[in-house]
């Protein structure tokens, strides 16, 4: 029973036969040479600014005494004892965030790909990129006026009390929402939500809906053939979501400034204060450094445990 | 235009054991009747084929058997239960999908432990491997779906479904995804499948070869209605509508006269030749009605060579197509330039027919059908939808 397959294979081959001989033909440097705008812009604009960054990052001195590089990795040790804190916050309001954006998402990316008939789907899919249409420091700044302590938003979560359950946790205080941890993370989820949405809509929406079929077939229950189908076929979405909402909000301060306070500052605004106002340099450098480091071991961890490339 | 025939046990309240009974079955899609009143039985352990060409129902009626859609009338038996408004995993039926539907993320073991893992059955290592020493295929036990090639998917999926031990297996299409060669091995292969585990398979397909190959019992659908149901060679020695006529290999329709009948033998004119048939095999009443003869079973003589006790029409041959073990011709009548008739002659000598030739056509009687008036135009309709 095995001969089953031989038929395709030699077919295949000889199909496969004649293209690379026209590739060799036409000149072994060709996919090299297309590839050069890419690694030049990888270079210029990622390679050598990251050089000069790790350079900054081991250089004492400031801008009035000048710079000397001396392998200073004493700038590591004090921004991580002056700055844990805000680090810490990073991935917390992130990883929170990234959660809050996965559950809001998996539903609405499934409605979309499975319950919405075929005329509505891509004006829905159209209304969860609408928001890029304004700017994300305007539509940032328009959850101030929503959040503002004497909106009706705030006086409805005070009048269902469910205020005094947030307080109680420390994501809010003092009754109102503006300036707390909550206020940063519903920002960042919102903001990071069409990230989340749309590869959880790409991976439900390529699924074979015969698949449900047939494990209904097989005695599974609704339950059961979301849990053994359609979620494990849809991890490769949530695990690109996940990283697509994560990484971008670790380094996100825009949220954490407007919505928050200087108790809620994440490591973004760390950075952002020692570039552009202290203008330490070095110790910015330090921080971004640690920062980028952080996440990729973090992100890499993750996509080992989610074992993704095992799927389909 | 009914169900003619049925095979023996087909009074519901007779039939016993496990046997599928369909009684006026009927699904409306708004004022569409996708399936519009099917009558059949299929006896336990029976491999039974719907056939008919696309949009005639059959997988219609599948569906309705496995619970994915919801009947507008009618009643689905297996052993005398209604099974009708169950749920699809409260029936007592697995079906093969057409895309095979398996489990892109699960081994090849898990995919057919799939059903029984879901309801907790014992021994479930023991039963897989067993399913997959049927269609030997144990050492791609670990195996992805994706890591197979279709003919092995598609023995995945037949066993899959098979392990659950259904009193009927629905199989929709399931060959209709591979090329020719490997069809023709799978069709030999599902047989002996069934013939090994004695299951009720149903199956749906639009190939008439596929199905006469595999099937005990054929039911011909065309338009939502059963238009015939038998064994295949019964279908096609002896068809009792034009469609299954047209559906299921070629046929010449010859427009006759009823000139006499009694019991036993029915005459017929044909522009002054006699032609006569087996009284058993006109379906049509009236005297306009049409003579039907396969391409295979017709002979070819010089003019008026015919061999006496045959049905002969002396006719000039107008085509002829060399097909290496055969030669197939186009003989016009001499009486009636409208009509035309195929024939297939095998090529036992090397002197072959010339276009221009002029010849007696003859078949046995025994080998003609009769059809009601005009059927050739739906038979020819059939011929295209097959």
């Amino acid at each position: 029973m095995s001969v089953a397959g031989a038929p395709a294979g030699p077919a295949l081959g000889q199909a496969a036969g004649p293209a690379p001989e026209s590739a060799t033909r036409s000149g072994g440097l060709t996919p090299y040479f297309l590839l050069l705008p890419l690694g030049l812009a990888l270079v210029v604009f990622f390679l050598l600014p990251l050089l000069s960054q790790l350079n900054s990052s081991l250089t004492s001195g400031g801008l009035e005494e000048g710079y000397t590089f001396d392998w200073a990795f004493g700038n590591y040790v004090e921004v991580w004892v002056d700055y844990w804190p805000q680090f810490l916050r990073s991935f917390l309001y992130a990883a929170t965030a990234t959660l809050l954006a996965l559950l809001i998402a998996y539903p609405l990316a499934y409605t979309i790909a499975f319950t919405v008939g075929e005329r509505w789907r891509p004006v829905l899919l159209v209304l969860v990129v609408a928001p890029f249409f304004t700017s994300f420091l305007i539509r940032t700044l328009a959850w101030t006026t929503v959040l503002a302590d004497d909106g009706w938003v705030v006086a409805a979560l005070r009048a269902s009390g469910l205020l005094f359950l947030t307080d109680g946790v420390g994501l809010t205080s003092d009754g109102r929402v503006l300036a707390t941890p909550l206020a940063v993370i519903l920002g960042l989820t919102y903001n990071l939500l069409p990230f989340m949405t749309l590869p959880l809509y790409a991976s439900l929406a390529g699924q074979d809906r015969s698949l449900l079929q047939a494990s209904g077939d097989l005695y599974a229950t609704a339950w059961h053939s979301f849990w053994k189908i359609t979620w494990p076929l849809s991890l490769p979405g949530v695990v690109s979501g996940t990283l697509l909402t994560f990484i971008p909000a670790t380094g996100d301060y825009i949220n954490a400034t407007f919505l928050g306070s200087m108790r809620e500052s994440m490591a973004g605004n760390v950075i952002d204060a020692l570039f552009l106002r202290v203008r330490d340099y070095n110790h910015a450098a330090a921080l971004s450094i640690s920062l980028m480091v952080a996440i990729v071991a973090l992100v890499v961890h993750y996509v080992r445990r989610a074992g993704t490339e095992d799927l389909v | 235009m009914t169900a003619t025939q049925t095979p023996p046990q087909a009074d519901a309240a007779t039939s016993t054991g496990n046997s599928l009974d369909i009684r006026g079955l009927r699904k409306h899609y708004g004022s569409f009747a996708a399936v519009d009143g099917i009558d059949l039985t299929v006896p336990e352990g029976s491999f039974f084929a719907l056939l008919g060409p696309s949009g005639c129902g059959k997988t219609t009626t599948l569906r309705l058997v496995a619970g994915l859609e919801e009947p507008t009338a009618g009643e689905i038996r297996i052993g005398g239960a209604d099974i009708a408004h169950l749920r699809p995993h409260q029936r007592p039926v697995n079906t093969v999908f057409q895309s095979y539907a398996l489990f892109p993320h699960l081994t090849v073991f898990e995919n057919v432990a799939f059903g029984l893992r879901r309801r907790k059955e014992k021994g479930i290592d023991a039963r897989v491997h067993e399913m997959l020493e049927l269609v030997e295929l144990q050492h791609l036990a670990g195996r992805k779906p994706s890591q197979l090639s279709g003919g092995q998917q598609q023995r995945i999926a037949v066993v899959r479904a098979l392990v659950n031990r259904p009193k009927v297996l629905l199989l929709d299409e399931p060959l209709g995804a591979l090329d020719l060669k490997l069809r023709r091995q799978l069709q030999l292969e599902l047989k002996r499948i069934q013939t090994e585990v004695g299951t009720t398979f149903v199956h749906v397909t639009h190939d008439q070869e596929e199905a006469m190959t595999m099937a005990d019992t054929i039911a011909v659908l065309n338009k939502g209605k059963v238009e015939q149901i038998g064994a295949p060679v019964d279908l096609y020695e002896n068809p009792r509508t034009a469609f299954v006529a047209g559906f299921l290999g070629q046929s010449n329709l010859l427009s006759v006269h009823v000139v006499s009948r009694d019991a036993s033998t029915v005459v017929l004119d044909f522009h002054g030749v006699r032609l006569t048939m087996p009284a058993a095999r006109l379906s049509a009443s009236g005297t306009a009605v049409e003579a039907g003869v396969r391409p295979e079973k017709i002979s070819m003589a010089e003019l008026g060579r015919a061999p006496a006790g045959t049905n002969a029409i002396d006719g000039q041959i107008i085509d002829a197509s060399f097909i290496g073990v055969s030669t197939q011709y186009v003989v016009q009548s001499l009486a009636d330039p409208e009509e035309e008739l195929t024939v297939f002659s095998q090529n036992t000598s090397t002197q072959l027919h010339q276009v221009g030739d002029r010849v007696s056509v003859h078949w046995h009687p025994e080998h003609t059908f009769g059809l009601h008036e005009g059927a050739w135009i739906e038979a020819d309709a059939a011929e295209i939808a097959s």
